[in-house]
């Protein structure tokens, strides 16, 4: 298969998927198939891309031919081959998970195109090589997020996704208005082209304001300190389906475009910036994780474990060094499996008992022990014990943060790790250990809980296998880190071999 | 809601074929001069939206004949289509495919190709949305 029909078909894919899931709005069954079939597509295309890139590095294609940087590239290095991958496997377990919800006209007709055109929103972000492309995808995926988020149509939806809605078009135009500004300054928004011009020494006014303004951006996508206060306040309402996808994957999208503009443009040539990720890093791990502390609604606490963990793959990011990248990537891989699975298993136990406030559950570990088991490894991978997938995510960073000798840093991520330990307890005691109190609804559903534990317990299988066998695992992030670092590589499979002149400053940070 | 205006509630009938018209103008004009797929179906929608005003969204409905989702899915299919028709007979997705030129009478040279083909699934996807949304405003029920 030519690499141009690959790097196209994780859009073709989810739009004919959206297309026929349109033509059988009406019949039902059909319809979940379609969405079923359609991940499944995605995720086998995801995996061809990372074996693709793996084997021959960087490969790009221009859309209608025109040559870069006037056309519009698409681009898959390593990280967004892997990310292709992650997120097909996250829509086929949603459309799995769905099916229920879908039988039980929970959801409606719209949720299999919806939730397809965001993983073409997605798929889209993921793979494109210019700024304003992004921009883009970002509004494809935002205008479907939109809907999904109040299929249900009860008032609390509406009111988070208010919240949702305003934040993130507030995001958008901060980003177009830094895209705008580059584009002024440089005259190209491709953003291997972004690169090659801004090595030239006196391409450096406009490129902190600009920077400042794409990390605000993406920041509030992926909800970063201080502006991760719409994340929680929306993420409970929708259906489980719904929150898990966004709480797996969206916030995530911010974080690789974070990753993608701050390697190729601004982090070589505006170091300081880095400074500023780096403390909202820190911010955003305690505040996250505090949050969680002090909530009791089950769903609530584990969309703060978002943002705090968002603030360790922030932090490797900030650090910038070869083991700090690969292991924000491992983070992020582990982190899309693990935090869809535990908004799954809340979902599972929303359909047992009907709530989702810890107050109301319990006694869940003698009736289901089976589900226990399944939290019970979710929330220790979450916390970072090993020989679960988060332990070594953690490890990463924190052996890259000793590495800087940056003690604070690697301080505020051992102490997030305990909160976060003890806040996934206070889950597991209430929802699971204690007997249930004597007010609670205890006639349990147990109807149709199949189709929901199927993704469950294969994410499960999922982190305990990254965690046995991570190291192959691991190994990718670092080499996918190293495309990340050293950009010549996407640069000439973006422009041409003979695009790069002079010196393209790495964006590696150098050893005190 | 309908207004009482008779010439308001009567002219959108009269006036939808010339609206439809124009934005057949519109869009086809678009490849080389401003205009296009997009404001075309925009342009194509309001010829729709205001028989709705006038007479009410079933009234529309009913003289629009196809369901809005579904104009909506065909551009979809359609755009779709031109996107991959540059694999079938050039080498990259999206790749411009042309017709040879060939001369209509009124209409002069006509040259046809796939991004004229993506237009059109722009035409439909964006007049489908905008009528759907039109409609959906005039009966209080999205």
């Amino acid at each position: 298969m030519s690499d141009a029909l690959l790097l196209f078909l994780p859009l073709v894919v989810p739009a004919a998927a959206a297309v026929l899931g349109l033509v059988l709005r009406t019949c039902k069954g059909p319809q979940a198939i379609v969405g079923v079939l359609g991940s499944a597509g995605l995720l086998v295309v995801g995996l061809m891309l990372v074996a693709r890139t793996d084997a021959v590095g960087v490969i790009a294609t221009q859309s209608g031919l025109w040559p870069a940087p006037f056309g519009i590239s698409l681009v898959a290095d390593r990280l967004a081959a892997a990310m292709v991958a992650v997120a097909g496997l996250v829509a086929l377990a949603g459309s799995i998970y769905a099916w229920r919800d879908l039988a039980d006209d929970k959801l409606g007709p719209q949720f299999v195109p919806l939730m397809q055109f965001l993983m073409l929103g997605v798929q889209g972000s993921f793979l494109t090589g210019d700024l304003f492309n992004l921009y883009v995808w970002f509004e494809v995926m935002l205008v479907a997020s939109f809907v999904l988020l109040t299929l249900g149509n009860q008032r609390q939806q509406l009111e988070g996704a208010l919240k949702y809605v305003v934040l993130n078009i507030l995001a958008s135009s901060l980003f177009l208005i830094g895209a705008g500004l580059i584009y002024a300054k440089l005259g190209t928004l491709n953003m291997a082209d972004v690169a090659v011009r801004l090595a030239h020494p006196e391409q450096t006014d406009l490129v902190r304001t600009s920077g400042v303004l794409l990390i605000a951006a993406f920041g509030l996508k992926a909800g970063l300190f201080p502006l991760f206060f719409w994340l929680p306040s929306s993420y409970h309402t929708p259906r489980p389906v719904v929150s898990a996808i966004f709480a797996g994957l969206l916030t995530k999208v911010g974080v690789y475009a974070l990753m993608r503009t701050s390697t190729l443009t601004f982090a070589a040539k505006a170091p300081v910036l880095l400074e500023l990720i780096y403390v909202i890093a820190l911010l955003t791990m305690v505040c996250g994780v505090l949050g969680a502390a002090a909530h009791f609604d089950m769903r609530r606490i584990l969309s703060f474990h978002i943002v705090s963990q968002i603030g360790y793959i922030i932090l490797g990011l900030a650090m910038m060094t070869p083991i700090a990248i690969a292991g924000s990537i491992f983070y992020t891989l582990h982190h899309i499996v693990l935090k869809t699975n535990l908004f799954f298993l809340s979902g599972v136990v929303n359909h047992i008992r009907g709530t989702n406030d810890l107050a109301r559950l319990g006694g869940l570990a003698k009736a289901f022990p089976g589900i226990a088991t399944l939290f019970f490894i979710s929330a220790f991978s979450l916390a970072g014990i090993p020989p679960l997938s988060g332990f070594w995510a953690k490890m990463a960073i924190v052996l890259a943060g000793m590495d800087l000798r940056a003690w604070g840093a690697v301080g505020i991520a051992l102490g997030t790790g305990v909160l976060t330990l003890f806040s996934m307890t206070k889950i597991w005691a209430e929802v699971f250990w204690k007997s249930a109190p004597e007010d609670a609804n205890t006639t349990d559903n147990r109807s149709g809980l199949w189709p929901m534990l199927i993704p469950c317990v294969a994410f499960v299988g999922i982190t305990i296998g990254l965690g046995i066998w991570g190291g192959h695992v691991f190994a990718f992030a670092e080499r996918a880190a190293e495309q990340l670092l050293n950009p010549r590589e996407y640069i000439e499979a973006v422009l041409g071999p003979d695009a790069i002149t002079g010196e393209v400053p790495g964006a590696g940070r150098v050893r005190p | 809601m309908r207004t009482k205006s008779l010439m308001f509630a009567q002219m959108p009938r009269v006036m939808l074929p010339f609206i439809l018209a124009l934005a057949a103008v519109t869009f086809y004009r678009g490849h080389h001069v401003p205009g296009g797929g997009f404001i075309g179906g925009l342009v194509g929608a309001l010829a729709f939206i205001l028989v709705a005003l006038g007479q009410g969204a079933e009234v529309a409905r009913r003289v629009m004949r196809v369901e809005p989702i579904t104009l909506l899915w065909i551009g979809v299919g359609i755009a779709l289509c031109a996107l991959l028709m540059g694999f079938v007979g050039g080498s990259g997705g999206f790749e411009g495919l042309w017709l040879d030129e060939f001369k209509v009478p009124l209409i002069g040279k006509v040259h046809l190709g796939t991004p004229m083909l993506f237009d059109l699934g722009v035409f439909l996807t964006v007049m489908g949305f905008a009528t759907k949304v039109g409609f959906g405003l005039q009966e209080d029920n999205l």
